[in-house]
């Protein structure tokens, strides 16, 4: 470790950051432009799929449901904010973590950007982005499916849009901090199976009341729930003071994620 | 005959013979490093979805429908068959797509094979046996977890297990088009979401088929999880279909992993063989 | 002469419109060490495939160990060992492991296959590293654990597919070393190489192959005997000047050849051909005599234009 990185802040971030994210984020966009279109638009389809499905087939046998503020709600009504958050979440997890560490460990794209000008957290700003991006395309394209089958029972569904990007942020800078820890294909299936329960219990086919009220704070302690809460709350119009918390709770995560990624690619790249 | 050709013919007669279960014992010694993942996600998923539809989403449809609501069984018993032909969906296809084409591809290990006296048609068949032998235990697992929490009842609902496994088998055509992939350009996240996702989706696995409308159903017609998950509830509590329905089940998910397994067979060996 | 391990004859390999392998014929007899050279693209690879029994002649003869690749490809590779151009050692898999599931695809008893596996570890120089990830290797130690790799089922022909493209020279003469203990054990040895070193090291006998074909044939000794001199003087008058300077050059040596950097004379002699050259009043500014080389016939035979 090199002395100068650990005695001040000021150089190590500049060291770190060229303020360049843009061009990482171009390069990107015109890999997804020649390469990837039919895997960017069959994403738009993906929860769409599950709304169909799971509205339809599944919503006749459950009927209504009552949200947060106990109003009686159409099943498919329930579950379309939680599929657009889950949707934002994978998004978000699967260009963080996958697609980062392929690139880190095999593409040795990130060694031939860092030997230009950009600095690591250039890098890591501009893929984030990058995945914020594509994630505000699918959910704009969600939300409009929505809004013609009527599911959106308010106007604040509006606001669901830069709801989804903060989860999407949140979700994205923690899943490159985990990322840049990682080191084999075992630990990245240790990822994906942290995620699996947190998707089926965060409230997202089924109210969390269902549980005891142990099993219900833990969940209230994940990440997901807040996602969900957050956007079902603003899609049904059921609003409340709690979901400055769900807000304040992202807020924290892409705080915590960007401390950790800066610190370890410093610690990867430059010392 | 040189002594160098009857050695050479005395060689080969156990590869001739044993080379599939060569490459198999090889993918069981590599899937050693994956053992605790494999471990822990063989008895997590089953306990996370008893956990999620089996007391969650039941206490939803249970109180709309009653709670023998769909097919006059708890909702738990009606969805525990669908959930472990689920399962074995994404270990087959583990297997089928980063399996074959890491052989192939990203680490060239078929080559190698071929290059001893295994041959082409031994290392997929190899490759099967492997699969079959995932399946088999994630299966299993499976079914003693429900066997725990009352899903099946202990009794012909083993068969079960056969029937998961054939599930997970039946989507061997996506072995043969992996193996005629050449390049690695994304194909595996559209095969997942084109393809996968809507047979999962629309094969009557967490709700009866007949739920969705006419237009969408014919697509758990073509998916052997809808064959699948109807195999399965039949052997757990008997809803009573008629026989040649069942029938029909077996014999398309067996049909469908034969054809998948042997145009599997014919795409690599051609491809071997440059 | 005991009957030959490798027969081809009017062998035949076609892409499509392309024959890659253009009617080559070639013996190799037991326990020798034959080379086959060429520069990328000539059809060395594809041979190797093909005796190798993993690839099928589109036309001619090909008899390994007395049988038909086509016939009984699983037998000829039982006694072979391959070598390929790209290491497909398994990832996956730790050193020692690598070797033993390559045993058992031999069928060879498991026993038999660890006990084979720790002799070979040793000799390939490995034995510290029998724990350790693929990954983690050296290319030069990867070379030598695939050279391990095809030795475990003792075979009667080792086939080499440029073994040692890509390392430093630390690691080819380790390489070479081992290869040439095992000559002396008596394995037949098939190695493609465009090095040309590498086959004057291990060749006793070698044939040089372009566009599918083949060139030339014999000893290497006997190659540069009959297609070069015995030794070249090497000189350079500067890039603009060598032509101007080579009008007066005739008649020096057996053959001359002009290149934009220098001159090759070809004579027995260099010495006496540089006393030649300097009595005609020529000053070059450097100048090399130096025993004719393999890449000397190579160059000649398969010409200096480069091939992509």
């Amino acid at each position: 470790m090199s002395a100068p990185m650990t005695s001040s802040t000021g150089p190590g971030i500049r060291a770190l950051y060229a303020g360049n994210a843009r061009s990482v984020m171009a390069r990107g966009l015109l890999a997804t432009r020649s390469t990837n279109w039919v895997i960017v638009l069959s994403g738009v389809f993906e929860p769409i799929f599950y709304l169909l499905a799971l509205g339809i087939g599944l919503g006749s046998y459950i009927g209504d449901v009552t949200d947060a503020q106990g109003t009686p709600i159409s099943y498919a009504a329930f579950i379309a904010p939680a599929l657009l958050a889950v949707a934002a979440m994978n998004g978000a997890v699967y260009d963080s973590t996958w697609n980062v560490f392929f690139k880190m460990h095999f593409g040795k794209l990130y060694q031939g950007m860092l030997a230009t000008s950009l600095g690591p957290l250039d890098v890591a700003l501009g893929e984030v982005a990058l995945a914020l991006l594509r994630g505000a395309a699918y959910g704009t394209a969600f939300l409009l499916v929505m809004q013609v089958l009527g599911l959106n029972l308010a106007w604040t569904a509006i606001l669901a849009l830069p709801a989804l990007l903060l989860i999407a942020f949140g979700f994205a800078s923690l899943g490159m901090a985990i990322t840049s820890y990682l080191k084999t294909f075992q630990q990245m299936d240790w990822v994906q199976f942290f995620l699996l329960p947190m998707f089926l219990f965060s409230a997202t086919f089924f109210p969390i009341t269902v549980y005891p009220e142990v099993v219900q704070w833990f969940i209230m302690a994940l990440p997901l729930w807040h996602g969900v809460e957050l956007v079902r709350g603003l899609t049904t119009g059921a609003l409340g003071p709690e979901m400055l918390i769900h807000v304040g709770y992202y807020l924290g995560m892409v705080a915590i994620g960007l401390v950790f990624t800066t610190r370890r690619l410093r610690a990867l790249f430059l010392d | 005959m040189t002594t160098a050709t009857e050695q050479a013919i005395a060689a080969a007669v156990k590869p001739r013979r044993f080379g599939a279960w060569y490459i198999a014992e090889h993918k069981l010694r590599a899937m050693r490093a994956y053992r605790w993942t494999i471990l822990a996600t063989g008895i997590g998923t089953p306990l996370f979805y008893v956990f999620a539809f089996g007391v969650g989403l039941a206490v939803l449809v249970g109180a709309n429908a009653g709670p023998s609501g769909i097919d006059g069984v708890s909702y738990l018993v009606f969805v525990a068959p669908a959930l472990m032909a689920m399962a074995a969906v994404p270990v087959a296809l583990e297997e089928f797509m980063f399996g074959i084409f890491l052989g192939f591809k990203w680490n060239p290990i078929f080559a190698g094979m071929n290059a001893a006296p295994i041959t082409g048609r031994q290392i997929i068949d190899g490759m099967f046996i492997f699969v079959t032998i995932r399946l088999a235990m994630t299966s299993t697992l499976y079914y003693l977890v429900l066997l725990l929490f009352g899903a099946v009842q202990l009794g012909w609902s083993v068969l079960i297990i056969p029937v998961a496994m054939l599930t997970g088998l039946a989507f061997s055509p996506i072995a043969a088009l992996t193996a005629s992939f050449r390049e690695d350009r994304s194909q595996f996240a559209i095969i997942q979401r084109v393809v996968i996702m809507p047979l999962t989706l629309f094969s009557g696995t967490v709700f009866p088929l007949t739920q969705l409308p006419i237009f969408l159903q014919w697509i758990g017609w073509l998916s052997p999880l809808w064959h699948g998950s109807e195999l399965g509830r039949e052997l757990s509590y008997g809803p009573n279909e008629p026989i040649w329905l069942t029938v029909t089940h077996v014999t398309f998910l067996a049909a469908v992993a034969i054809a998948g397994w042997q145009a599997c067979v014919r795409i690599s060996v051609r491809r071997l063989d440059r | 002469m005991s009957a030959p391990v490798i027969r081809a004859s009017q062998l035949v390999k076609r892409y499509g419109d392309l024959a890659a392998v253009d009617g080559i014929d070639f013996e190799v007899a037991p326990g020798e060490s034959f080379g086959l050279l060429g520069p990328n693209g000539a059809g060395k690879s594809t041979t190797m495939r093909m005796v190798g029994a993993v690839s099928t002649r589109t036309g001619g003869e090909l008899e390994i160990l007395g049988l038909d690749p086509n016939e009984h490809g699983p037998e000829i590779r039982a006694r072979l060992g391959v070598v390929p151009q790209q290491d497909n050692l398994d990832t996956d898999l730790r050193v020692r492991d690598n070797l033993l599931v390559y045993g058992r695809y031999f069928g060879l008893p498991r026993a038999q296959v660890a006990k084979r596996a720790d002799e070979l570890l040793a000799f390939a120089q490995l034995t510290e590293k029998v724990t350790a990830k693929v990954d983690d290797l050296s290319g030069g130690m990867k070379r030598r654990l695939t050279i391990a790799r095809s030795l475990i089922n003792d075979p009667s022909i080792l086939l080499l597919d440029e073994p040692t493209t890509g390392l430093d020279p630390q690691a080819r003469h380790i390489l070479w070393d081992r290869l040439f203990q095992l000559k002396e054990r008596g394995t037949t040895l098939v190695v493609t190489t465009h090095y040309m070193d590498e086959a004057e090291q291990l060749c006793d006998r070698l044939v040089v192959v372009d566009h599918g074909r083949i060139m030339a044939e014999g000893s290497p000794a006997a190659l540069i005997r009959q297609h070069s001199s015995r030794e070249v003087l090497e000189v350079r008058f500067g890039s603009q000047r060598n032509a101007e300077a080579a009008q007066k050059l005739a008649g020096i040596g057996d053959r001359l050849e002009v290149l934009p950097d220098r001159i090759l004379i070809y004579s027995a002699n260099g010495e006496e051909a540089l006393v030649e050259l300097t009595s005609r009043g020529l000053a070059p500014i450097t100048s090399l005599v130096r025993r004719s080389s393999l890449e000397d016939v190579f160059l000649r035979l398969t010409g200096r234009s480069l091939i992509e």
